[in-house]
This record gives structure tokens, C-alpha cells and sequence, in this order.
């Protein structure tokens, strides 16, 4: 049963796959629409979402600590001393996630049918968005670190294909490339991190691993393992994180990633395969817990990262990289929790931020649809009346992460923030980063969200949609702004109810997610030194600051004439903040080009130049001298074929004499 | 059937020959004639590769160490025989071999049009000596066959190959020749051993493996002959800094013989390692571990970035040969279980994954007649199923789980990783630079616009090439998904293959 979660959408890629392939994708040939192909893609992932809830339910059923269901396909690597299952585990951790990947999967499924609606290749598309689905599902369900290293590549490789779905446009191309290589650089940290775990504790089996380091219900060091390896360990698979979670340093790839189709970006790199970091983290929160170390690093890193990312997204003026930039600062929130061992709370905001950074992607590519591919948010502006679904439900996702209540982030981050103050990992200073991106991530909101509906028009409607071609084949019919047809519009206001209720899941004290959590994630303890009510002053104070931030926000791009001057007089940090701190030329410089250089030299001065000439110049010498060197250097290939011959003769020769 | 069933491998082994030569008699002037000869020549691999099917079916896992064994004597009073067996090591060589053979034939119907009597000929003479190779059980039969091979690959490079074909196919023959001379001399000193120390000759590996040669330090008796045969296996796998001979002989090479050197020549090196290097001179193999390592971890990274930067597709595939076979030789000398299988699967990995990256090089090839990457662009547009093909062999060659070749890195460093983390951390970046260098040719070749107008009419694959290509995306899948169908009948091979080499930390076995 289990295994259809995964399965599913994988059959819906093979009949989309396969068709497309041999049946629509040469030149000339016509291809299938994307309601036909949607169509079936989006019932394989409904019907993944189905099986989820009916396990989800089967779970709720049993007793707490026993509410785990295995499945072994069968075993996938095994010989002598090594023994490697295909099998998928579904416990309460498993099983939130096979919720928010199919049920906001199979609404961004249902949205793309109208996105993609004037797609050259929708049978394509569809086919690798549910292999993505598949994918993700195995990472979410495998029963070992192999299993989920087999889904976590997997969804790099459907990213890496869904960034340059337009193939033909050399940076599309070269965004996916990147996003596959910055994700291969914390791939092999992961990889030593599973081998070193494997070194350590013999096993990479889940189950087994979180026995090894429990005890009593809380983590403990088994006898013979040290610390420092149990850091060592855990700051490599961080790694991993850093890449897949786009995290300082590897965090490059995912503004680039926004060159792939909007549903793309809503489904992959917001709301599910980016949080992938955080799950590996929150499965193994036993592991991390016995090393204060490793989890310092965790929250430094996502702290930083939440507040580097904020400062990007103030400047840009794409839509989609906005959001983008919001995307990396929120997961800096989750790994934030994670470091101060609020592992339950991470998930809770990678729920809440699946809804409402879902409903403002797709909210994001309703405008662009309908603004015929524009993106840059200085050309829009007064969208209000034009698109008013989507106008309404991206205010819901823009009251969310700005953090009011009772939108869902606000219940989320505001724990966030609680925890990295209260916690005994916490600190005073990591609240300050916490609640300082709170407040700026209202401001930038606000931003985007008052550029892009509210004022007047800054655009002439009646060129829209005259001159546009960078999404090859994505056309429209209409003339002039207009709001989006229902496939769209439905998704949006499923995923704007959920912004809004779906906080209450975690609410303080009473928080079922926690709760449902306890047998993956043992309860969590705050510091004794931290007054209680500290949590409602904490909660006031960062209420106050995302109002601040709105309002701020709000006055300020009412009247662009004064923002304007506002980047004008900082001048200098504007652009450096609009080059993103210039971390992809300093990339370039210190390993791009020096490798490729190094490269260069290697091949034409040590391979050709040197080991060749070494080698050949050895072997002629050994093996003829005077006359035969210039007998070979003729090259005449009539000589060495006597030569051979008089070799063969004398094998057979020798085989018929010994035969006799 | 009873002699059949009695010279299993015999009749593999030379059922290639005995084809070839009857081949000779196909009239190729005649009309119809030429298709006759390649209907003929297909056949006959298919016929062995059915035949060798039946050393699957009879191998026996839980059995002997060497099965299907036969004998017949052939220089006795020297102690040579013409010995031949199988264990779970010859085995899936031996039918990677017989798998690919089918391919290779196929693959050359069109790139092929002179003298194809001969070229069909020596494919088929070369079918028989490296199957021969393979299941040889007597060093010196081991040897000759090992020679054989030169000989139809030589020419098949120095006739049907490109350009600088000449050149290519004699730095190919020196450089093997060199490995192979010192190889011989110990095979005679290794026969002489048996004599000094049972009485009789022997060249029977099975006879050589209970040799007690001394083996303490770097210039010991095992350390020299260790190093005799190393040189030469060195060089076929091709180890850095043995390797240059192999970017011209691939690049030169007919497709066909590109496939072939790539999926079965290099394993020659590969396999003398397990065959002879490593069982007969364990406590040489305990002192060279480290620096052979080293050497490993180096080609793969040094493979990796000399190959991103390469201007020439098949290039730049030779170059991700010496990375890829850098990960064997690691694991190799790694000396456990773990990574040892995970060598053994990656050559055969590398067999499926290169072979089919010549294969669609010589595609294009036969197309546009040219190999240099600023040549193509934007052919994803007018050959979309063989973007597809090209996308999934480039994954296997990248080794993303599902496919072929991550079973084989994943074990090689799990198992490497519990001798040196340091090296396997190094070897880990061609986990990356792979990566790097596979994705951005492909994106050069298939991605971007159409910019050049040559190929904006090239046809998208023909049945004939899905033909050959369809093997090779099973395996890929195959294996990727159901490698405990190779290990159920090797790993007992190789856990002998591990006690054998590593009885050095046992010193009874040596002074």
C-alpha cells in the first residue's frame, strides 16, 4: 500500500514519458494537449494524495508509539556483508510529508493544466513533473539513508531537468546545470556523512540507527562512539543540506532556478524538494541532538542565511526572484529551529511555508500569465481590479509570511523566534537575527505586494502581450491584462484557505503537529532559565515589527518617487545588494576559472606535453634503436601487418605442435 | 549435446572464429552479398551470446571455484595446458562480452563500407580472444590470448579508423607491448617457481596460487613480479600516468572498435589485477595498497577535469574512461568485500555506460561528420529520441541512483571510505567534476538554439540504432535496479577473491 504512493505518479511519468517520446516529439509530429496530459498526471498524483490520507488515518488509528508501517520491496543491494533493502517506512514524520507533497502537488498539477495550457511540449512537461512527485515521495518514505539519497538525487535530477525545460535558451540551460552542480558539491557531503555513519555505527538503516543513539526515549551516545564523530557526521550531511536546502554557501543555484516554468518554482523549489534538508535533519534529529556542535552550526548557518537572503530580496526586481530569495531566508527559519532542537517546529513551518509560498509562486505566475511574461514588478503595479482572485488570495500568502496572526506563519515563525530565544541552544542573539528578518521580510513583502497590485498601472496595456517570445510557444490569445481561468484560480484559493488556517495545527501549548510528531521527535524541552512570559512579550514584539514592516513598506512605495530617491542616496549599498553581495563572481573567480585553467594546463602541458612524450619516447627506445625507429616512423602499416603475422603463425605453430 | 555440454566454454570461445572464417567465403561482390555478410555476422554473435547463456544457467554459485573447467594437454613438459573455467569473476566478463558483441556488430552496418569481409572478420577473431582471456585458467594460455587481442584491434584502429589512425594504433601497440614483455618474463619465472618448489611446471593458476614466493619488502621476490604484471595490467586499465595511448586510440578508433576497447579491452587490466597481481603476491599488494590508491583517486579527478575541458566528444568520453576506471582501481585496492564488488560492478558499468556513449558519439558522427562540440547545439529539437538515449546513458555515466552506475561508485566508496577517507573524500570530487563535465558537453551538443544550419534536417534515430541503443537503456535500468541479479552468482567469487589477497597480514603464507 505504501508503495502506490510513490508508484503512482511514477506509472503517470511512464504512460506521459513514454507517449511523448515516441509519439509526439519528433519534429512535425502534433502533440497531446495539456488538459489530456495534465489530465492524467494530475489524477496519478490525486490518487497518491488518496492513498497518503488513508494511510494518514490507518496511522492515527494505532497507538502512538507503535504508529509505524513498513514495506520491503525487495532487496536492492545485497551480497556477503552487505545488505541494502528497497523498503519504504510511513511513520507520523513520513506521513505529514506525503501529505503536503501530494496535496499541494496535485493542486500545482492542477494549476499547471492552465499554465501551461499554451505549452509547446505539455506532454513533457507533466511526464517530469510526476516523476518529480515520485521521486520526492521515495526520499520521503525510504526506510534507509540510501533510499532517501536514491529521491534526493532523483528530485535534483527533475529539477535539474524542469529549470532548462526550455532547452533552447542557453541560460535556462545553464541555470538547471548549475542547480545539478552546486546540488552534486553537497552530495558528496552527504555521501561521507552516510559513509561515516556506516563506518561508525555498521548500519544506514533508519530504525536502526535511531535505536543506536536513543535510549530511554532520549538521544544518547552508544558505548565506543565520540562525539566528534557524531559531529563529523552530522556537519557532513549538513552539507547536503546546504546544497538541496540552499543554504549558505551552496544557497547559488536557487535564484536561478526561477528560470523554469512558475508551477516549477512552486512545487520544487518552494515547497517541497528545497525542504528536503530539513526532513533529512528532522529524521535524524536523534543523531544531531548529541552534538552541540553540529547544531550550533545548523542554526548559525540557518540564521544567517534567513537574514542574508532578506537583505538580496529588498533590491530585486523580478518577481519570481523575490520570492525566491524569501524562499532561501525562510529555510534558513526551519534550520534555524532545527538548531536550537526545535526539530517539530521546523517541519511546522515547512507546512506552513509549503501553503503559503506555494499560494504566492503560483499567485506570482498568475500575474505573469496574465501580464503576458512580464516579471519585472516595476512594470506593473494596479493589478488589484484586473485579477482580483488572484489579487485576494496572494494578500492571504502576503499576511502569512509577513507573520500576522492568525495567518499560519505567523504561528509557525512566532515559534521559530520563541524557541531560538528559549531553548537551551538558543540565544539572544539568534532571536535578534530571527526577529530582524521578520521585520524585513514584512517590509519586502509589502514591497512586492504594493509594486505589483496596488497603485496605478505602470505599463500600457494595449502593447502587452504584443511582443513577447522568451517562453518559446507560450502564447496567449487576449490582448491586455486579464485574470486566469479557473485551473489556476482554483488552486490558489485552496492554498490562500490553508495560508490562513492552517497555523493552527501548532498553535503554542496546544500544538497537535507537535503532538502527532512526539514518536519521530521527542518532546521538547525549554531552558528553566527563561520566565515564561517572556513567550507573550516575545510574541507582541515580533507582531509589532511586522506591522512596522508593512507599514513602513506601504508608505513608502505608495509614492515610487521617494523609494527611488531613498536607493539613489544609498547608492552603494543598493548596488551591492542588488549584485546579491556579488557571491556569483566571487564564485567564478575562486573555483570556476581556476579550475578550468588548471584544466587546460594539465591536458596540454602534463598529458600531452610531458607523460606522453615520456612514455612513447621510453617505449620506442626499449623496444627498437637506430635503424627500427626510423622504420616505425614510417608508419608503414604493411610492415607491422607481416610482423603480426609472423606472430600468429608462430601461436598457432606452437598450438598445433603442443596439440600433436 | 553431450560434447556441448562438456566444452561449454570451448564452443564460446571459438564458435567467434570458426563464424569469421566461414564468413571469409561470403561472396561480397554479389549482389546481396554484403547484407548477407552482416545478416551472417550478426547472427553468429547472437548465437554466442545464446551460448554463453548456458554458462549462466550452468554456473553454480554455491559450487567449485572454477566450474565448466576443461583440459587438454598442450606443452606438458613445461607445464602449460590448455585449461580453461569459469568462476562469478570470468563470468559476467565473459557475457558482458558476448552481450556487447551483437551491438558492436550492429552498429557498423552503416559506418562501415570498405572491406568489410576483413572487418567483420577481425571483430569476430577479436570476439574469440578476449572470451578466450577470460576464461583461460593457464597463465601462459592467458597470455596468449592476451597477445591475440592486439592483433585484430590493431588493425581495426590502423584501417577503419580516422585521420591519424596510424599513429594511434602503433602508440596503442608499443605501449601494450611494453606491458606485456615484462609480463611474459615473469610468467617464466613464475613456471620456474613451481618446478623449484613442487618439482614439476606449472602454469595452472590454481597451482601458481599456493606459490610461497617472499614477499617482506619493496625489492622482495612478490614486490618485482608484482610490479612486472601491474605494468602491464596498468596500462591495459589504463592507470594514470599510463593512460595517454588511449584518448588517440578511442578518438581514431571505428566506432565500433571504440565500443569494444572501452567495455572490454580496459577490463583485460582490471581482470589481470584480480586474476594474477592481486592472489599471487598478496603481501606486494599490502605494500603497493597505499601509492596505487593514491594513483586511483588522482586519474579520477585528473580524468574528470582533463576530459571537461576537451573540444572533441570522444575525447572527452577517453577522459571520463580514465576517471571511471580511476574509481576501479581504488576500490581494487581498497581489499574489502564492499569495495571490491563495487570495482567489479563498475567495470562492468563502465562496459555498458562508455559503450553506449561511443555508440551515440558515432551516431552524430555518421551524421555530421565531425566530433568537435562547438559543431552541434540545439539537437534536442530535431532528434528528440536520441536526446533521450543520450540523457539517460549521461546519467548512468554520472551515476545517479537508479541507474547502473551508482551501485558501483556508491560501493567502491562506502568500501574505500573504511581504508582512507581521505582518498575516497578525493575521489568523491569526481562525484562533482563528473558531473560538470557530462552536463555541460551535453549541454553544448543538445541544448541552446540551432545555430548551426547543418543541423537543422539531421534525422532523429533510425530502427537499426534504437536497435542498438535499447540493450544498453535496459542494462543501465537493469542494473541499476536489480544489481543482486549479478551479485547472486559473483560475490562468492569475490569473498574468495579478498581471502586470497589479503592472506599478506598472515605471515605464514610468505618468507
Amino acid at each position: 500500500m505504501i508503495a502506490l504512493i510513490p508508484l503512482l505518479p511514477l506509472l503517470g511519468f511512464l504512460i506521459n514519458g513514454l507517449w511523448y517520446a515516441f509519439f509526439q516529439a519528433a519534429p512535425g509530429r502534433s502533440k497531446a494537449s495539456a488538459g489530456l496530459t495534465g489530465g492524467i498526471a494530475t489524477l496519478a498524483i490525486l490518487g497518491s494524495f488518496v492513498v497518503s490520507v488513508l494511510l494518514f488515518l490507518q496511522l492515527q488509528e494505532l497507538p502512538a508509539q507503535s504508529r509505524v508501517l513498513d514495506q520491503v520491496l525487495f532487496p536492492w543491494i545485497s551480497f556477503g556483508g552487505f545488505k541494502l533493502d528497497l523498503a519504504f517506512r510511513l511513520d507520523p514524520l513520513a506521513s505529514l510529508f506525503t501529505l503536503v507533497v501530494t496535496g499541494v502537488g496535485a493542486l500545482i498539477h492542477l494549476y499547471s493544466i492552465g499554465y501551461m495550457g499554451h505549452d509547446a511540449t505539455p506532454g513533457k512537461f507533466f511526464a517530469y513533473l510526476n516523476l518529480f512527485c515520485f521521486a520526492m515521495l521515495m526520499l520521503v518514505l525510504g526506510a534507509s539513508l540510501p533510499i532517501l539519497f536514491l529521491g534526493w538525487e532523483g528530485v535534483g535530477l527533475c529539477s535539474y531537468l524542469l529549470i532548462g525545460y526550455w532547452y533552447t535558451d542557453d541560460e535556462k540551460a545553464s541555470a538547471g546545470k548549475k542547480a545539478f552542480i552546486v546540488n552534486r558539491v553537497g552530495d558528496l557531503g552527504f555521501l561521507l556523512g552516510m559513509f561515516l555513519i556506516f563506518s561508525v555505527f555498521g548500519t544506514l538503516d533508519f530504525a536502526v540507527l535511531q535505536s543506536a543513539v536513543t535510549q530511554g526515549g532520549q538521544a544518547a551516545l552508544p558505548a565506543g562512539v565520540t562525539e566528534a564523530a557524531v559531529t563529523a557526521i552530522c556537519l557532513l550531511l549538513f552539507v547536503g543540506c546546504m546544497g538541496k536546502s540552499a543554504q549558505i554557501p551552496l544557497y547559488v543555484w536557487l535564484p536561478d532556478a526561477m528560470a523554469g516554468p512558475t508551477p516549477v518554482s512552486a512545487l520544487i523549489h518552494a515547497a517541497t524538494m528545497v525542504t528536503s534538508g530539513i526532513y533529512m535533519v528532522a529524521r535524524l534529529n536523534a543523531l544531531f541532538s548529541l552534538s552541540p556542535t553540529a547544531m550550533a552550526v545548523v542554526a548559525v548557518v540557518g540564521g544567517v542565511t534567513a537574514f542574508f537572503a532578506a537583505t538580496i530580496a529588498i533590491t530585486q526586481r523580478d518577481i519570481k526572484k523575490v520570492l525566491a530569495y524569501s524562499t532561501v531566508s525562510q529555510l534558513g527559519y526551519m534550520f534555524l529551529a532545527c538548531g536550537v532542537g526545535a526539530y517539530a517546529t521546523g517541519v511546522f513551518h515547512v507546512i506552513t511555508h509549503a501553503f503559503f509560498k506555494a499560494l504566492m509562486f503560483l499567485g506570482a505566475g498568475s500575474v505573469i500569465h496574465g501580464m503576458h511574461e512580464e516579471q519585472d514588478i516595476m512594470k506593473m503595479g494596479g493589478l488589484r481590479g484586473k485579477m482580483p482572485v488572484t489579487f485576494f488570495t496572494f494578500a492571504m500568502g502576503w499576511l502569512a509570511i509577513s507573520g500576522i496572526p492568525p495567518f499560519s506563519g505567523f504561528f509557525s515563525k512566532d515559534e521559530v523566534l520563541w524557541l531560538a530565544f528559549s531553548s537551551q541552544h538558543g540565544s539572544f542573539l539568534l532571536w535578534g537575527l530571527g526577529a530582524l528578518t521578520a521585520v524585513m521580510t514584512a517590509f519586502y513583502m509589502t514591497r512586492l505586494f504594493s509594486l505589483t497590485f496596488l497603485g496605478k498601472p505602470r505599463f500600457d496595456e494595449r502593447k502587452l502581450g504584443a511582443a513577447h517570445g522568451h517562453d518559446e510557444g507560450h502564447g496567449h490569445a487576449p490582448a491586455g491584462v486579464h485574470e486566469s481561468p479557473w485551473t489556476m484560480t482554483a488552486p490558489l484559493q485552496v492554498l490562500a484557505l490553508l495560508s490562513l488556517v492552517g497555523g493552527f495545527i501548532g498553535i503554542p501549548h496546544l500544538s497537535w503537529i507537535e503532538h502527532w510528531l512526539e514518536p519521530v521527535i521527542p518532546a521538547h524541552h525549554a531552558s528553566a532559565e527563561v520566565a515564561p512570559h517572556m513567550e507573550w512579550v516575545l510574541m507582541a514584539l515580533s507582531v509589532v515589527g511586522a506591522v512596522i514592516g508593512i507599514t513602513v513598506a506601504l508608505r513608502l512605495y505608495a509614492n515610487l518617487d521617494r523609494a527611488k530617491e531613498l536607493a539613489v542616496r544609498w547608492a552603494g549599498l543598493h548596488r551591492v545588494l542588488f549584485n546579491k553581495w556579488y557571491v556569483d563572481e566571487l564564485y567564478d573567480a575562486l573555483f570556476v576559472r581556476p579550475i578550468h585553467g588548471l584544466s587546460q594546463v594539465l591536458w596540454k602541458r602534463l598529458d600531452v606535453a610531458v607523460i606522453d612524450r615520456l612514455v612513447l619516447g621510453f617505449g620506442k627506445a626499449s623496444l627498437w634503436s637506430g635503424q627500427a625507429v626510423r622504420v616505425i616512423q614510417t608508419g608503414s602499416i604493411q610492415l607491422y601487418a607481416l610482423v603480426l603475422l609472423i606472430g600468429i603463425v608462430v601461436s598457432v605453430g606452437y598450438l598445433i605442435y603442443g596439440m600433436a | 549435446m553431450a560434447w556441448l555440454d562438456s566444452h561449454l566454454l570451448t564452443t564460446t570461445v571459438f564458435l567467434p572464429l570458426v563464424w569469421a572464417v566461414i564468413g571469409l567465403l561470403i561472396p561480397t561482390g554479389a549482389p546481396g552479398g554484403r547484407a548477407a555478410l552482416r545478416g551472417w555476422s550478426l547472427a553468429g554473435t547472437l548465437l554466442v551470446f545464446a551460448v554463453s547463456l548456458l554458462i549462466y544457467q550452468r554456473y553454480d554459485a554455491g559450487g567449485a571455484e572454477f566450474q565448466l573447467a576443461e583440459s587438454a594437454a598442450w606443452l606438458p613438459a613445461l607445464g602449460i595446458n590448455y585449461r580453461l573455467g569459469t568462476d562469478g569473476i570470468s563470468l559476467w566478463l565473459v557475457l558482458l562480452t558476448t552481450f556487447l558483441m551483437p551491438v558492436a556488430v550492429l552498429s557498423s552496418f552503416r559506418a562501415i563500407e570498405t572491406r568489410e569481409r576483413e572487418y567483420y572478420f577481425l571483430l569476430l577473431f577479436l570476439e574469440t580472444a578476449m572470451l578466450g582471456a577470460f576464461v583461460a585458467l593457464d597463465i601462459f594460455l592467458f597470455y596468449v590470448f592476451w597477445e591475440m587481442l592486439l592483433i585484430p584491434m590493431y588493425f581495426l584502429i590502423g584501417i577503419w579508423g580516422g585521420k591519424d589512425r596510424v599513429y594511434a594504433a602503433m602508440k596503442f601497440f608499443l605501449y601494450t607491448l611494453v606491458g606485456s614483455l615484462l609480463m611474459l618474463v615473469a610468467i617464466f619465472y613464475l613456471a620456474y617457481q613451481h618446478k623449484l618448489q613442487f618439482g614439476t611446471y606449472s602454469a595452472a593458476f590454481v597451482d601458481l596460487y599456493r606459490l610461497k614466493l617472499p614477499g617482506a619488502d619493496y625489492t622482495s621476490a612478490q614486490s618485482l613480479l608484482f610490479l612486472a604484471f601491474a605494468l602491464a595490467f596498468a596500462i591495459k586499465v589504463p592507470l594514470f600516468p599510463l593512460h595517454t595511448w588511449l584518448p588517440d586510440a578511442h578518438v581514431q578508433a571505428p566506432t565500433a572498435g571504440s565500443v569494444i576497447l572501452a567495455a572490454i579491452l580496459l577490463k583485460m587490466g582490471g581482470y589481470g589485477f584480480m586474476r594474477i597481481a592481486f592472489p599471487l603476491f598478496p603481501q606486494a599488494v599490502a605494500l603497493y595498497q597505499v601509492p596505487f590508491m593514491v594513483l586511483g583517486a588522482v586519474a579520477v579527478l585528473y580524468g574528470a577535469w582533463v576530459a571537461m575541458v576537451q573540444p572533441d566528444i570522444k575525447k572527452l568520453v577517453a577522459y571520463s574512461s580514465v576517471s571511471h576506471m580511476g574509481y576501479v582501481v581504488l576500490g581494487l585496492f581498497s581489499l574489502n568485500s564492499i569495495a571490491v564488488t563495487g570495482s567489479y560492478y563498475q567495470m562492468l558499468n563502465h562496459g555498458i555506460s562508455t559503450g553506449a556513449l561511443f555508440l551515440l558519439v558515432g551516431m552524430i558522427y555518421e551524421r555530421r561528420h565531425t566530433r568537435e562540440i562547438s559543431a552541434f547545439g540545439g539537437l534536442t529539437r530535431v532528434m528528440p529520441l536520441f536526446a533521450v538515449a543520450f540523457m539517460i546513458v549521461t546519467l548512468s555515466s554520472i551515476a545517479l541512483p537508479g541507474t547502473n552506475g551508482f551501485v558501483g561508485e556508491f560501493l567502491i566508496l562506502l568500501g574505500a571510505w573504511q581504508v582512507s577517507p581521505a582518498l575516497t573524500a578525493v575521489a568523491g570530487l569526481g562525484v562533482i567534476f563528473g558531473a560538470v563535465y557530462m552536463l555541460w558537453m551535453f549541454q553544448r551538443v543538445m541544448f541552446g538554439p540551432l545555430k548551426h544550419k547543418e543541423n537543422e534536417g539531421l534525422k532523429d534515430l533510425s530502427f537499426r540504432e534504437m536497435l542498438v541503443l535499447a540493450p544498453m537503456i535496459v542494462a543501465i535500468f537493469g542494473m541499476g535496479i536489480f544489481p543482486n541479479f549479478v551479485f547472486d552468482k559473483l560475490s562468492p567469487s569475490i569473498d574468495r577473491f579478498v581471502a586470497r589477497s589479503t592472506t599478506a597480514a598472515n605471515p605464514a603464507q610468505g618468507e
